[in-house]
Order: structure tokens, then C-alpha cells, then sequence
């Protein structure tokens, strides 16, 4: 088995990359990413991993090298957060159209402006139709875990579609904790050589990137749909191989008290730590609360969502990002949409919250409950407030 | 050329046989064509040189015309032509 250590999870996310015979790096520092670059860039260069590690003048141009690497059949990573994943964004439909299996551990903070360096989810929201598969982790362990898994996936012959993995910044990329990194061994076991699809070598040359019109561009959007709406099966077979070789096992939607629940709630990323603190609070008091984390972004997982929460009364989706002058959070749209169509629902509310780096506290967790519970006659079913908004 | 169905794309559509961008027959878009008037051509070239797909050819006799499988029409030859040897005639 791995050892057991205790280490800053960014500086374990680029360990745990370096155990997975990566070709190339590119990555470009920015807060709060920066410690995956470098301690990334020190292992290429103490010679502790056979790999390049290019050193790129930005984030544009680090997608653009990963981009011509993993066509070139290398196994590549780079790594970003917020601006730099906001310069990526060009290239990242580029990266799925062309089926590239490159891997990417996002540190997820605030977009500017104003410029704020702090955690929330508002630079991957923006990135959600550029064809990526996007998973979010809730602690160093699971970091870990999916950074290696991340290779699996996006490598399976059936997939060949970029992965993200969305750590939140500072709340999970800073704090040193104690995990189970798995040995160069277990890793080898688990993660196969990587054979592309295509390659850009001389020998059998190739055309990667073409020029589509309107007779066929209809047919190569169906095809990347389809192929991340496929992704789902290859994901699950990862994660169910993964709880056999290391014990720790991974769904789409993963609850807590959830299944007797009243209330949930439904959190994304580091915060379900925090809130299923909450829900023990509740329980303790009488309250039947439960929780669901999401962890699969993208492809999304619309059966385990319905049946995680259609037997619930009232469900209160969190999100750490908001589409202007829209619904409401992002993960709120969704979560209705795939609801919509359901005979059994819960009634359904939204709080936009953890904005910025904005501390969110055990007992604000609890307060959207009983503040959702105050609601009987659900006025505020539908809507979506700022949790915590000084007015 | 028959069109493939969604299903039938080669995996992030490479274009694995080379020089293939040949069968595309990028004349398809055009709505205007090049036509030569001989009498006023002085054989001097500038529609060859100018014309941005290389479509634009010498005959035997020293003349120029067009490959109309990729000419798109662009009508760069027909305003370079000095002695107004080209005319542009809708399609």
C-alpha cells in the first residue's frame, strides 16, 4: 500500500503527477496554483522524472504546448487557476475537438474584477461548454486520487477527451493534510502506457485541427457531445477499479444522511466538508437534513442527481459562481433543468455563497437550512440569493 | 464526395490521408467566375501570380483560365488585370 504522509496539497497534486510517466509539462505559476508548477518543475529538474517541462510566457501558450504535445502522442499536464485558466479558454474547445487527453489541475479562484486572488468557482463556470470533462474534489485525498485517475479517463480508447480537476484554492491547494499517496508501483499497475489515437509523426503524416464548414461542423459537435455524454461508463470503471486496488471508492453524486433527508443540500468542491459539519449539527437537533456533493461536472450526471434527491421536500443548491442577469448559480441551473421534467421533486432554492475567498462557517451552513425551513410557503422556491450580502 | 454521418467521423477528425484537401472542391463557394477576353490578353501573367489558390493556369497557346474546381471567385485576378483582359461574371 502507499505510505501515509502529511503534505501541502498542491505540492502532493505534482507528486502525484509525477508518478504518472508524464512526457511534458507546461504550466505557468499563478496564485494559488503556483506550488503544482514548482514543485513540478523541481522534479524534471533534479532528473527525479523523465519528462520536459517547458517553461511557457503564459497560460495561453502552456495549453498551446500541451495541446502539441499530446498530438505529438506525449502524455502531458499543465495546471492553471482564474486569469490563466480565463486566457486558456481559447484553446480549450481546441484541445476537445481534437480529442487530446490532456490533463489539468485547476486551482480554482475568483475571476477578476475586481482582482481578488481568494477561492470561489467562477473561473471553470465560464469554461463549461468548451468540451472538457470536469470533475471537483473535496479534500487532498480525493486531489490525489483524481489527478492519477484524471490519465485513466482521458487515455481510455473510448474517451480521448481532455479531464479537469478542479481543486479549491487555498481552501484545499494550501492546507497541508495527511493522505495516503499511492507508490510508483501501485501507480504503474493502474495507469497503462499512453497509446494515441493519432500521432503528428513523419512517418504516417497527419492532418490534426482542420477546417470544417457548415456540412459538417453540425456532425463533429454531435460526435464530441456524444462522446462526452459516453465518458460517464469509462469514468464509473475507473473509479470501481480504483476502490479495488486502493480502497477508496468515487461516485458522480455522493450523499450524506441523504437518503431519509427532508432538506438537503447540494455543494460542490471543498465546501461539503464544512456543510456536512452542518448536517450533523441539524441531525443532533432533530432536523432531518442530509447532503449531496457533486463531483462530476462535466459529463453531467443527471440519473444519480435525480435519484439522489427526488424524495426530498426541499433541497438548497449551493454554487460559488453566478451567471449574471440569469437564474441564478450555474449548478442551480442545472440541477433544475434536469429536474424540470420530473413528476417527484423537491421544492428547490439557491444561495450563491463563498465568493472570493468569503468564509463560509458551519453556521452558515446551518442558517440556510432553517432559513429554507422558515419558508412554508415557499415563496423563495425558484429563486436565488446572496448568502451573507451586507444590504 | 458523399457526406459522412456523426458516427462515421474518424476520432477528432484527423485527416489521416495526406494532400486530401484536393477533393474539396472549394469552387463550390463561388458566385462570381473569371472569364478571359483573348483579344485584349497580353499574356503577361499578373492573374497567374496574383490568384491566392495557384487555380489560375496557362493554356498551350500562352493564354490564362481558371480551375473552377477550386477558383472561389475572389476577383483578385480581375482587378489586377491591367489591360482588363478579365471580366467577373455572376454565376
Amino acid at each position: 500500500m502507499g505510505k501515509r504522509i502529511g503534505m501541502e496539497v498542491a505540492i502532493a497534486v505534482a507528486e502525484a503527477v509525477g508518478l504518472c510517466d508524464i512526457d511534458m509539462a507546461a504550466v505557468y505559476p499563478i496564485t494559488p496554483q503556483s506550488h503544482i508548477a514548482e514543485h513540478l518543475s523541481d522534479l524534471v529538474a533534479n532528473g527525479e522524472i523523465d519528462a520536459e517541462f517547458v517553461t511557457v510566457e503564459s497560460e495561453h501558450s502552456a495549453m498551446s504546448a500541451v495541446i502539441g504535445a499530446s498530438g505529438a502522442g506525449a502524455r502531458a499536464f499543465t495546471a492553471t487557476s482564474s486569469q490563466g485558466l480565463m486566457l486558456m479558454h481559447e484553446l480549450l474547445p481546441i484541445a476537445s475537438a481534437m480529442r487530446l487527453p490532456i490533463c489539468m489541475a485547476i486551482a480554482n479562484r475568483a475571476v477578476s474584477g475586481p482582482l481578488n486572488i481568494l477561492n470561489d468557482h467562477t473561473d471553470i463556470m465560464p469554461q463549461r461548454d468548451c468540451g472538457w470533462i470536469a470533475l471537483f474534489v473535496e479534500n487532498g485525498q480525493e486531489a490525489i486520487d483524481l489527478s492519477i485517475q484524471a490519465f485513466k479517463i482521458a487515455e481510455h480508447k473510448d474517451v480521448m477527451l481532455p479531464v479537469c480537476v478542479n481543486i479549491d484554492g487555498f481552501q484545499l491547494t494550501h492546507m497541508v493534510e495527511p493522505f495516503e499517496m499511492p507508490s510508483k508501483e501501485e501507480v504503474d499497475k493502474f495507469l497503462p502506457p499512453f497509446v494515441p489515437h493519432a500521432t503528428l509523426h513523419p512517418a504516417k503524416p497527419v492532418t490534426m485541427g482542420a477546417f470544417a464548414m457548415s456540412d459538417y461542423f453540425t456532425e463533429i459537435m454531435k460526435a464530441k457531445d456524444e462522446a462526452l455524454k459516453s465518458s460517464k461508463k469509462v469514468i464509473l470503471e475507473v473509479w470501481d477499479e480504483w476502490a479495488k486496488l486502493f480502497g477508496r471508492s468515487y461516485k458522480p453524486v455522493e450523499t450524506y444522511k441523504a437518503d431519509d433527508a427532508d432538506v438537503l443540500m447540494l455543494t460542490m468542491g471543498s465546501m461539503g466538508e464544512t456543510a456536512q459539519m452542518a448536517i450533523d449539527e441539524l441531525r443532533a437537533k432533530g432536523v432531518k437534513a442530509g447532503l449531496v456533493k457533486l463531483r462530476m461536472w462535466r459529463p453531467f450526471p443527471f440519473e444519480e442527481i435525480k435519484a439522489a434527491i427526488k424524495n426530498a421536500k426541499k433541497l438548497i443548491v449551493t454554487d460559488r459562481a453566478i451567471t449574471f442577469g440569469g437564474p441564478g448559480g450555474p449548478v442551480f441551473a442545472e440541477i433544475k433543468s434536469a429536474m424540470c421534467t420530473e413528476t417527484q421533486r423537491p421544492l428547490i432554492y439557491n444561495y450563491i455563497y463563498g465568493l472570493g475567498g468569503r468564509d463560509v462557517p458551519v453556521g452558515d451552513f446551518v442558517g440556510m437550512f432553517e432559513k429554507v425551513l422558515a419558508d412554508t410557503e415557499n415563496k423563495a422556491v425558484g429563486t436565488y440569493e446572496f448568502w451573507g450580502v451586507r444590504e | 464526395m458523399s457526406l459522412k454521418t456523426w458516427k462515421e467521423l474518424p476520432i477528432g477528425c484527423v485527416v489521416s490521408d495526406p494532400g486530401s484537401a484536393s477533393e474539396y472542391h472549394t469552387g463550390s463557394w463561388r458566385s462570381q467566375r473569371p472569364t478571359w477576353d483573348n483579344a485584349k490578353c497580353i499574356k503577361c501573367g499578373i492573374c497567374y501570380i496574383y490568384c491566392p489558390e495557384g487555380c489560375v493556369q496557362q493554356t498551350e497557346d500562352g493564354f490564362f483560365q481558371a480551375d473552377l474546381d477550386y477558383c472561389k471567385g475572389c476577383g483578385i485576378c480581375a482587378h489586377e488585370c491591367w489591360p482588363r483582359a478579365i471580366k467577373m461574371e455572376e454565376e
